[in-house]
């Protein structure tokens, strides 16, 4: 064990960390935004960025019909084409859960989890039974991964052992029926240096995956964050033998954005990082965009959202 | 000295080297005559060695650190200091400098007193060069970007003739106020000022080894200098063409910075001894 | 594929056309040489003919010079200064609007990376000419007196490194102050040099106010022995420096030399370290290493070391070495033969000298002049690879103790031209800085460059700076 959970431990662990230099992770992103993926790197990486994704709809607006439908397109996101992958999972809220689950099993998407945002998402601000009860609402209508938010404010006040301890909780109650996915909400923790910290506070705490942020505020995933996510998770492996996922979640919206994801995967933690059960990435819009790349490349001329479907 | 009109037998100095704040005589144990402008035997300075050469820059570069390293407010004071007793040694300069120089103890007083005033303006100079030289740059990107001029370490000066304490007063000034050390070859025809500045510094709260002075022949020096691997720059505004081309040559081997100067009060002096160091850093969180 | 290998991802090159022979630009136009003498200019990548390129003798110089003269004599030095100004704007204008003709024809005749020529070289050579044509009419602010003025003819010497970003630091200044120019661009890549004569043609800028001429190192001997200039400005190895400096040592001439160096990038054992292994591999890979201030002996605080370069390797092991027109490639080909051979020479130095070699896993083309990213562990300030300029992609690893020890090793040379430092700690960057002796230094970041930045180095790395203000004096006569 690299530490015990108390506060101390932590202080001092965290405190170990090299610091983040601002400037030189935007040099470096920028640098590899100019990586050229073209041709049958590019069908490549459109497979497997649609296979990434976590298929999310977050909505006060949300109904039962709304969730079945990207469900559907979950499964089989060109209907025209049955080539094209299924995505990584489906992301709802707690209460639609069974509603997504249901609505998966039916359409052949069995294989397909159901993702819950959950510990009072996307704020993060009850008390831990109200987290706790969210989370196993979740887990009981069948969610088989759970992305909680971390508790920013006593992060920023420096009670790690709180946010520690959430997780560690978390976690526990996931058990084995559901992968962890914590959500930092990096553009509250503003710095980079707090985004290597809350990182590794993750990683300590037992997540299987650490995420950008809930979509919910901007910036969310830009490059300089995933950059410095990805070398944490590079780094972890290196001390504890052990691959944690990333998943950059708001903003991702393009082809080109995905892509670059992708490349930040392959040359800051390696190309092992490289598949949907060590990378995803959260979204919805983004989805349609891929498959009209996707379209192009296979017909050779450029293709018209009116040929996408619009769930 | 001549005497005076007492019967009183005038107690003569010993004029010797300046290495190091002390005032040695030189290794090779050689002096040189020298007469007035009347050609009359005025003194024995020592004929300086390379091996005195070879001294005065180990005691230079020694003392490099410490120069460069006080405040510049510091440097600036003790300048200051050097032409405080300057102008109480007037009259012992001005009876040198007629006799070498075969001018008019008016026109000695003038080169006495512009003399001290060039000290206290090259004094003032020195927590100012930086802010003239300096410079913030406004480069493209997340960073702050700031030059500063640095002393470029331990420099000869070969210094000009006629008006002897003059030169050799600025060419000091110049070259220490912004921390750099010096060894100064007096002219030839012209070392009494120049070791009794030399007096004047000794007892200037100056750190030994700041300032050397060598008299002797520059022709013989000239070659050892040139060649020094150890010494950065050279004031060459006391050589002839010929000399100065034969320094141009054999400072090549370690690319000395070698300059020539007509004025003797001018901050490009000060800037001609000193680098430009440009400094980056990075502008985030 | 079941791996993320990005595809070839080539730059066309059908945006340069490449003539079969290139005469010397004299007097506003390109003339034959009277030499008659033609010598080919390859590609490093391929070791094919790119073209053939005029070889200057006496007789060309002694023309380019006169047209020099009297271009200075009848119009440029009679011009206003703010019109002067506008045709370095122009002429800014136009290397951007051809910026990816000139990108393109540089890679191919230096070996350089697409994205390194595309994104660094030929912005920041016409970003030069943007900021010293703004220059040219505010001369009297520039630190140099109420009235400088020009100095008049200026033979400029450029080396094969960055053949346009070198040109523009040599060229815009000299024209901003109010001087014409001969200008020699180094025999291994003089393309860009005769596309920039092209584009003074489209300025309209009056005929002899730069001449180019090409040749190898003769035809610079005869421009710097010319005297009918008056001053020289240099970019090479301090070996050819030293010749310049002899050779105009008693005359009127005055020079700017930028020479060689061996600069230490300093880790200090509380740096960002994930950033500064980026500053480590863009100190010394950046531009194959081809680059005088290249950051080339790591001195690393032995307390981190194991970790510092645990991650070097494995970052360099990202690095794609292969075609410099494939947009994704990060390390081009070595410019000649001759440089191969020297870096594989001093290389050889570092094994037997018992240094530990370490290569990145990369493949290298059968055809053109290729190194693989190197680093030597175990190097000790004695060994010539930590001595030496290497000038390619090899980096020698040192170890430190304290900061005193740090800089202590980082001064031992006869060089001073850049310098890295990394640390978390302002007190302890500023201490190092001000104890550094270099005209360069880089803290928590490297090799950055910037019209606005004075460039240049203490000691063996030569004389005077280029770019900022201060670059202005290197052309100016002071008025006092």
């Amino acid at each position: 064990m690299i530490i015990d959970s108390s506060e101390g431990s932590l202080k001092a662990f965290l405190g170990t960390l090299p610091t983040v230099d601002e400037v030189g992770v935007q040099g470096r992103a920028a640098m590899l935004a100019t990586r050229s993926v073209k041709t049958t790197s590019k069908a490549w990486a459109i497979d497997m960025a649609i296979s990434m994704i976590d298929l999310t709809t977050l909505e006060g607006a949300d109904t039962p019909g709304k969730v079945r439908a990207i469900c559907a397109k979950a499964v089989r996101p060109d209907a025209m084409d049955l080539s094209v992958p299924s995505v990584g999972a489906v992301c709802v809220y707690n209460d639609m859960v069974r509603t997504a689950r249901s609505a998966l099993d039916q359409i052949g998407g069995s294989s397909i989890p159901v993702a819950a945002v959950a510990t009072a998402f996307p704020s993060g601000r009850a008390s831990f039974a109200v987290k706790a009860q969210d989370t196993l609402d979740a887990i009981n209508a069948g969610a088989g991964e759970i992305d909680m938010v971390i508790d920013r404010g006593a992060f920023l006040s420096g009670r790690y052992s709180e946010v520690f301890d959430e997780i560690v909780k978390i976690k526990e109650l996931c058990g084995n029926k559901a992968h962890l996915k914590v959500i930092l909400e990096t553009g509250e923790l503003v710095t980079l240096d707090n985004v290597r910290k809350a990182s590794y506070l993750a990683m300590l705490a037992g997540a299987d995956f650490i995420k950008t942020s809930t979509g919910k505020v901007v910036p969310a995933a830009t490059a300089p964050v995933v950059l410095v996510m990805l070398e944490a998770v590079r780094d972890f492996y290196s001390m504890t033998k052990t691959r944690i996922g990333v998943k950059p979640a708001g903003g991702i919206r393009t082809t080109k954005d995905a892509i670059k994801q992708l490349v930040l995967v392959n040359e800051i933690a390696g190309p092992e990082w490289l598949n949907p059960q060590l990378f995803r990435i959260g979204a919805s819009a983004l989805l349609n965009d891929l498959l009209l790349q996707r379209m192009k490349m296979r017909d050779g001329y450029y293709a018209s959202p009116s040929y996408v479907t619009m769930d | 000295m001549a005497g005076n009109d007492s019967s009183r037998i005038d107690v003569q100095k010993t004029y010797k080297l300046f290495i190091g704040g002390a005032f040695p005589r030189s290794e090779s144990g050689r002096t040189y005559q020298l007469k007035d402008s009347k050609g009359n035997h005025l003194a024995n300075p020592c004929l300086a060695s390379r091996k005195d050469l070879r001294d005065a820059v180990v005691v230079a570069r020694g003392a490099l650190a410490g120069w460069s390293g006080a405040t510049a407010y510091n440097r600036g004071q003790i300048l200051y200091r050097m032409a405080e007793i300057l102008e109480g040694r007037t009259s012992q300069l001005v009876t040198e400098i007629c006799a070498l120089e075969g001018v008019t103890a008016r026109a000695a007083t003038l080169q006495v007193q512009e003399s001290i005033d060039l000290l206290v303006w090259y004094a003032g100079w020195s927590d100012k060069i930086s802010a003239l030289a300096g410079s913030t740059n406004p480069v493209s990107g997340p960073f702050y970007n700031f030059s500063i001029p640095e002393p470029i370490g331990v420099v000869a000066i070969f210094a000009a003739a006629k008006p002897s304490l003059l030169n050799f007063v600025g060419a000091i000034a110049s070259v220490i106020t912004s921390g750099n050390t010096a060894i100064v070859i007096a002219a030839e025809k012209f070392p009494l000022p120049a070791i009794t500045f030399a007096e004047c510094m000794a007892t200037s709260d100056l750190p030994g080894g700041v300032v050397n002075v060598l008299t002797g022949f520059s022709s013989e020096l000239v070659p050892w200098v040139a060649s020094h691997m150890d010494i950065d720059a050279i004031d060459a505004s006391g050589l002839t063409p010929k000399a100065l081309k034969e320094v141009q040559i054999a400072g090549v081997q370690n690319l000395k910075r070698i300059k020539v100067h007509t004025s003797v009060k001018a901050e490009q002096r000060i800037l001609d001894f000193m680098e430009i160091k440009t400094v980056w850093h990075p502008i985030g969180i | 594929m079941s791996t993320f290998d990005y595809a070839p991802a080539l730059e066309s090159t059908a945006i340069v056309s490449i003539a079969e022979r290139y005469g010397l630009f004299i007097n506003g136009k390109f003339v034959a040489p009277k030499s008659g003498k033609y010598f080919p200019t390859i590609n490093p990548a391929t070791e094919k003919v790119l073209a053939k390129i005029a070889s200057a003798n006496s007789a060309d110089v002694d023309l380019a010079v006169a047209a020099a003269r009297a271009a200075y004599v009848k119009v440029w030095s009679k011009m206003p200064a703010a019109e002067r100004g506008k045709y370095l704007f122009r002429i800014a204008r136009i290397i951007q609007e051809r910026s990816r003709e000139f990108a393109v024809l540089e890679s191919l005749d230096n070996g350089k990376p697409i994205r390194e020529s595309r994104d660094t070289d030929i912005p920041l050579a016409a970003a030069h000419f943007f900021y010293h044509a703004g220059w040219a009419d505010k001369l009297q602010y520039s630190g140099n007196g109420a009235s400088p003025k020009p100095l008049g003819v200026v033979g400029q010497i450029i080396p094969w490194n960055f053949p346009m970003l070198m040109l523009a630091w040599k060229v815009a200044p000299a024209l901003a102050t109010g001087n014409t120019v001969v200008l020699k661009p180094a025999e291994t890549t003089s393309l860009t040099a005769l596309l920039f004569a092209e584009v003074c043609q489209q300025a309209g800028l009056p005929e002899g106010v730069v001449n180019i001429i090409t040749g190898a190192g003769g035809t610079g001997a005869l421009l710097v022995n010319h005297p009918g200039i008056d001053k020289v400005a240099f970019t090479g190895s301090t070996e050819v420096g030293k010749l310049i400096a002899t050779s105009i040592a008693g005359s009127k001439k005055s020079a700017t030399l930028e020479l060689g160096g061996k600069a230490a990038n300093i880790i200090y054992d509380d740096a960002a370290i994930d950033e500064a292994v980026e500053g480590i591999v863009n100190g010394i890979f950046f531009n194959q290493g081809h680059v005088c201030c290249a950051g080339s002996r790591l001195l690393v605080q032995e307390n981190v070391h194991e970790e510092v370069l645990a991650k070097l390797k494995v970052r360099m092991g990202h690095i794609r070495l292969g075609n410099p027109l494939d947009k994704n490639t990060d390390i081009g080909a070595i410019n000649s033969a001759a440089q191969l051979a020297k870096i594989k020479e001093l290389s050889a130095a570092g094994d037997s000298e018992g240094a530990e070699r370490w290569s990145a896993p990369c493949e290298l083309p059968s055809q053109g002049f290729w190194f693989p990213p190197t680093i030597f562990t175990g190097v000790s300030q004695t060994h010539r690879i930590a001595r030496e300029e290497i000038f390619g992609p090899v980096l020698s690893l040192l170890t430190f103790r304290t900061p005193q020890e740090a800089v202590e090793k980082a001064n031992n040379t006869p060089y001073g031209l850049s310098a890295g430092i990394w640390t978390d700690k302002g007190s302890k960057i500023l201490w190092t800085a001000s104890k550094l002796r270099a005209g360069v230094i880089w803290a928590n970041t490297f090799n950055k460059f910037d019209p606005a930045s004075p460039f240049g180095g203490y000691k063996e790395s030569g004389w005077g700076r280029e770019g900022g203000r201060h670059g202005l004096s290197a052309y100016l006569k002071a008025s006092n």
